[in-house]
């Protein structure tokens, strides 16, 4: 038997996607289901004076109306909605109501509830819902915020919801900066980005019959976490609990949070003993799925005559939106190790503000916190080059951890130790391929013909810090679970193998990566395996999918399962052989006896002797079955170079994509064609970030883009085809030397497109521009430097 | 998104469906492509409690050569005008224009008749009609009439059509003259920032998105038609405009680009 590690194998999820008949949330329904719709409020920050629920309360099919102060009195849940990463003691966190009580804090916030027999029904009656406010000043911006002159909740007296350091040598830092030959400082502000998912969020909790059991069908990326914490919040026992993940239609990190709807159709389904659901529309989306990025950072680097950095200073404040959800505060800091980046910086300080607007929670989008660390350091690596005079690729060359050559074990100035690295090839490669020299030269004479359409070459070379997590490192962040993952191997008595993932899939393919693993482990067809995952009822134990830990976690915790299911079978068979199990050895799925290979029994025809049991060495607990949870040493770090080119239209503004090159090492790859999907997916979001998305908020805290036709979510037409290739450094962390490759596009592409777009636009004195890079940024940016003494293209 | 509740009925032929007009008054809307009617009615920015559908009456689907224009259908898709044939020979550049509105799933849905019926200044083909000097064939419980596209549009969404008026056709004068079309947008699939529609070598030049309604540049076209070139021409494209502000743009912007595409158009149809 071959290997199918390493192979493009085919999906086994896509045909019966392809063909439409996996179930997603809104293909399931309950005999007497009811439909929730949110009345949200339409103002940032109000004291809610009345709700008037009258008139909908007569619209046909509805069967009640509740507003947050009656669900409060109703006493339905023990606790706000949960924050599980309060990352200081003396974190300011107040209470988040599933439905606000007495205020409302952005636009969006869940002020009353209609629950209606039909899903249209549900919306004409919440029309019919009036809300008297008195606005309050409204926090509109995190400039806002930091400025401390509203409140963003009345009762406090700052914005400011924690202070947290990571400056492990401040004396070094206080030296390196007075002794620096150049220092560059620059502001960079990361805006917020809307989730957006092919499919929308949406839920259903069905009470039963009898016993008080909830099954629980959401469309979210996180079951397991949901079940503990819907029973933290309700105080409903988590054993009555089963949370149903259906076909999930992406999630980038919006859908692993405890939203108010999970909480809300649970208790009220329990309360009312009926079927409660709910599905967003995509403008409920803009206003109350929880955003992304929403950070400003104040870097700094200090560096020698050479460009040689000795420290980098940065300070964050980071928008928390109105309330802290699930993993708000942390995910700032999962990108504070990073600001050093794939460089060799003996010195870091960091420090983060979380700070409290009137807008739409903040919360984890795919890279949550590298992405934005990431931007920081490449943003400031070109800026650099410049002040010293030598290429971007040349600055980078001198910085590089260990000279650029491989090594393992690195301790950087976070003190985090970064597994393996090889930067220099990945760096190399990608240049050749986006053929750098033949590039300059054409932008060169674009310049000095003046023509319309300049060139920008950018590149970026990255690092992240993925397979989250080690539970020792979470716990000292104070993140309120662990990081392990849970797997189980059996063999069924037919021969056919059956594997429980805790680890749960939204469209990643999980399912086909598992089974490959098991073929290559135990030399069965992929198609002999079966995966399980995605409710808890079947895999009780998980800590489901995000920060790119499926296979750096989930999936070597399979591996190990079934490596101890292999070897419990050996101990079978060389029960039937006689033999010694040392003498036993184990090849393409079959047991034999060294030195007589006729003698062979298949793994897969073990299985039936193990549950048959009649005839198991003494001792032996009948059945193959075996379980692991993995707890990871250490992260995982996938590093790469990214490379692209932007034509930017000087007489337009247009800018447009025409080149990108990635060369990216995750590890070992299990399936080559799902990491490609998986760079594609990732390198899009990150170029969205760079020149199209961005949740455009005016100072009273509106939300002016709220639908699909002015939030640009880009497409394949906005985008070249890409040139993919991979370095192969496997990780230590973990025994199948695999990293994660689910965020390493979003994390690589962002610097690389605005490293393009400021390096096309400096010839006009441009040395930054913030994201997104819209043409009229650009042309107000060439047009208010077009007299700049630098010359250039007219 | 999710409309309010309607009622529906399907119209048997244009004379049916001014009838269903008549009776039903304000609160009916004729129902083509739906591509622009229904993505308002899910945001509820227009809640109709009656659609009546035209889009079936295929005899309303048609691209004809007649005595120096080609006269098309109210119902015939952007599709159909991107490949007709007629107009590859007659008049090139409507199908051009059709070819880049939207998605394909737009263009197969969206007619014609329905996006001149919308009459929003941000979308191509009114321009583009308006460019070429088209009519626009309405009937009404008294008739047909026709209406100089130059007449046609009076305001945001507004137009000359009578509550109870639909268009049955559209006429533009057979053209292939010099002709040049730019759009401006930020995704392929995206309406106009900006876009400028040239005919008949610079006779007709018409903007998107430069203000209430597509417009003529008529001092572009004055300038041209007493010789200036195409630059100092461009230069006055925007000349006597209000240009929308949105977030893609502000007037000062629009006005730019507007001069800057109206350049690129005219050289382009020149050449
Ligand atoms: C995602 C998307 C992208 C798009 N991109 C573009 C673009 O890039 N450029 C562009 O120009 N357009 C674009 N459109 C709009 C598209 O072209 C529409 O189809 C078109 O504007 C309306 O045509 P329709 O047949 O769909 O009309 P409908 O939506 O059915 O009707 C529109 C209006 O016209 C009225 N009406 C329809 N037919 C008649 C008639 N015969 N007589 C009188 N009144 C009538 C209706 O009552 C309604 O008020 C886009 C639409 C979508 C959904």
């Amino acid at each position: 038997m071959t290997a199918v590690m390493g192979t493009k194998m085919l999906r086994k999820e896509d045909p019966a996607l392809l063909v439409g008949e996996n179930k997603f949330i809104d293909d399931i329904h309950a005999p007497g289901e009811l439909w929730m719709g949110m009345i949200r409020s339409t103002m940032a920050h109000a004291k809610i004076n009345s709700i008037d629920t009258s008139e909908a309360e007569a619209m046909p099919g509805v069967v009640a109306v509740y507003t947050g102060e009656q669900l409060a009195e109703m006493g339905l849940w023990l606790a706000p909605l949960p924050c599980a990463w309060p990352v200081t003691e003396d974190i300011v966190n107040p209470p988040h109501n599933p439905v606000a009580v007495g205020e409302a804090k952005h636009v969006g916030d869940i002020v009353a509830v209609v629950l209606c027999n039909d899903r249209y029904g549900a919306a004409d009656a919440a029309e019919k819902v009036v809300v008297d406010y008195d606005p309050l000043p409204a926090v509109g911006s995190l400039e806002a915020a930091v400025a401390n002159t509203a409140m963003a909740h009345s009762d406090l007296e700052t914005n400011k919801a924690f202070h947290w350091p990571l400056v492990p040598d401040p004396e070094g830092t206080e030296k390196a900066f007075a002794e620096a030959a150049h220092t560059v400082k620059a502001k960079f502000i990361q805006q917020r980005m809307i989730p957006s998912p092919m499919e929308p969020r949406g839920c259903m909790a069905i009470p039963s019959p009898a016993g008080g059991d909830i099954t629980f069908y959401s469309a979210t990326q996180v079951p397991h976490i949901l079940k503990v914490m819907i029973a933290a919040t309700t105080g409903i026992p988590e054993s009555k609990i089963r949370v149903i993940a259906p076909s999930v239609g992406g999630g980038f990190g919006g859908k692993l949070n405890v939203d108010p709807d999970a909480i809300l159709s649970v208790t009220l389904a329990n309360h009312l003993g009926v079927p409660v659901r709910w599905t967003e529309t995509r403008t409920e989306a803009a206003g109350s799925s929880h955003q992304g990025r929403g950070q400003i950072q104040h870097m700094e680097v200090a560096a020698d005559e050479n460009g040689k950095i000795s420290s980098v200073r940065v300070h964050i404040d980071a928008d928390m939106g109105a309330y802290m959800m699930l993993i708000t505060p942390g995910v700032p800091l999962l990108g504070s190790f990073l600001y050093t980046g794939v460089y060799d910086i003996p010195n870091l300080a960091f420090t983060c503000d979380g700070h409290f607007t009137n807008l739409t929670p903040t919360d984890a989008y795919r890279g949550a916190g590298r992405p934005e660390a990431s931007y920081a350091i490449e943003r400031i690596m070109d800026m650099l080059a410049a002040e010293v005079g030598i290429t971007p690729e040349e600055i980078r060359a001198r910085n590089y951890i260990n000279g650029g050559e491989a090594f393992e074990n690195h301790e950087a100035a976070s003190t985090l130790v970064f597994d393996s690295g090889h930067y220099r090839p990945a760096h190399d490669r990608a240049l050749e391929m986006v053929k750098i020299d033949e590039l300059r030269a054409e932008q060169a004479r674009r310049r000095d013909a003046g023509e319309a359409k300049q060139l920008g070459i950018g590149m970026c070379s990255y690092v992240e810090i993925c397979g989250l997590a080690p539970s020792r490192a979470l716990g000292g962040l104070n993140y309120g679970a662990g990081g392990w993952e849970h797997a189980t191997v059996r063999m069924l008595p037919t021969g056919k193998i059956e594997v429980v993932s805790g680890s749960t899939p939204h469209g990643q393919g999980h399912e086909t990566a598992w089974s490959m693993i098991i073929a290559d482990k135990m030399g069965v067809d992929p198609n002999d395996v079966e995966v399980l995952h995605s409710d808890t009822a079947k895999s009780p134990l998980g800590l489901d999918t995000y920060g790119s830990r499926s296979l750096a976690v989930g999936g070597v915790a399979i591996a190990m399962a079934a490596d101890k299911v292999i070897e419990k079978a050996k101990l079978i068979a060389a029960h039937q052989f006689e033999a010694a199990p040392e003498d036993v050895q184990f090849e393409a799925g079959a047991f034999s006896v060294a030195g007589t290979p006729s003698k062979s029994v298949h793994i897969q025809e073990l299985g039936f002797a193990a549950f048959a049991a009649h005839d198991l060495p003494d001792g032996m607990e009948p059945n193959l079955q075996e379980q692991v949870s993995f707890d990871p040493p250490n992260f995982a770090f996938p590093f790469g170079t990214h490379a692209c080119v932007v034509e930017i239209d000087t007489e337009t503004g247009g800018v447009e994509l025409i080149d990108y090159v990635a060369v990216d090492d995750c590890g070992h790859q299990v399936n080559p064609m799902i990491v490609e999907g998986q760079l594609h997916g990732g390198i899009v979001q990150g170029v969205a970030q760079a020149l199209f998305e961005e949740a455009v908020y005016d100072e009273d805290g509106n939300i002016n883009n709220p639908s699909f036709m002015d939030y640009l979510v880009p497409s394949a037409m906005e985008v070249p085809s890409m040139q993919l290739d991979y370095t192969v450094t496997p990780s230590t962390s973990n025994p199948l030397g695999v990293k994660g490759a689910g965020e390493a596009g979003t994390i690589g592409s962002a610097a690389a497109v605005m490293n393009a777009v400021c390096d096309a636009l400096s010839p006009y004195g441009v040395k930054d521009m913030d994201m997104p890079a819209t043409p009229k940024r650009i042309w107000e940016a060439i047009h208010s430097n077009a007299n700049n003494s630098n010359g250039g293209a007219a | 998104m999710i409309p309010a509740a309607f009622d529906y009925t399907v119209a048997e032929s244009a004379e049916h469906a001014v009838q269903l007009l008549g009776e039903y008054g304000d609160e009916a809307k004729l129902l083509a492509g739906g591509h622009s009617l229904i993505p308002m009615m899910k945001y509820r920015l227009a809640t109709p409690t009656q659609l009546v559908d035209v889009g079936r009456l295929s005899d309303l689907s048609y691209i004809n050569q007649e005595n120096g224009h080609v006269a098309i259908g109210a119902m015939t898709r952007h599709r159909d005008l991107e490949t007709s044939a007629v107009l590859a020979e007659a008049c090139p550049m409507l199908a051009h224009v059709a070819s880049l509105v939207g998605g394909p799933a737009v263009r197969h849905r969206g007619t014609l008749g329905g996006t001149m019926a919308h009459a929003d200044s941000a979308s191509d083909l009114p321009a583009a009609v308006l460019a070429l000097g088209g009519t626009i064939v309405a009937q009404g419980p008294n008739g047909r009439r026709e209406i100089a596209a130059t007449d046609f549009f009076t305001s945001y969404f507004e137009s000359a059509l009578a509550a109870d008026e639909m268009i049955v056709e559209i006429k533009v004068p057979a053209n292939t003259g010099g002709w040049n079309y730019q759009k401006f947008n930020r995704r392929a699939q995206d309406w106009a920032i900006v876009g400028v529609a040239v005919a008949d070598g610079g006779n007709g030049v018409a903007l998107v998105n430069m203000g209430s309604t597509p417009l003529r540049a008529s001092e572009t076209e004055a300038a041209l038609a007493s010789g200036a070139s195409a630059a100092d021409a461009a230069a006055m494209a925007a000349n006597g405009t209000t240009p929308p502000e949105d977030l893609n743009a502000d007037g000062a912007y629009r006005t730019h680009l507007a001069q800057v595409l109206t350049r690129r158009a005219l050289e382009a149809a020149a050449g």
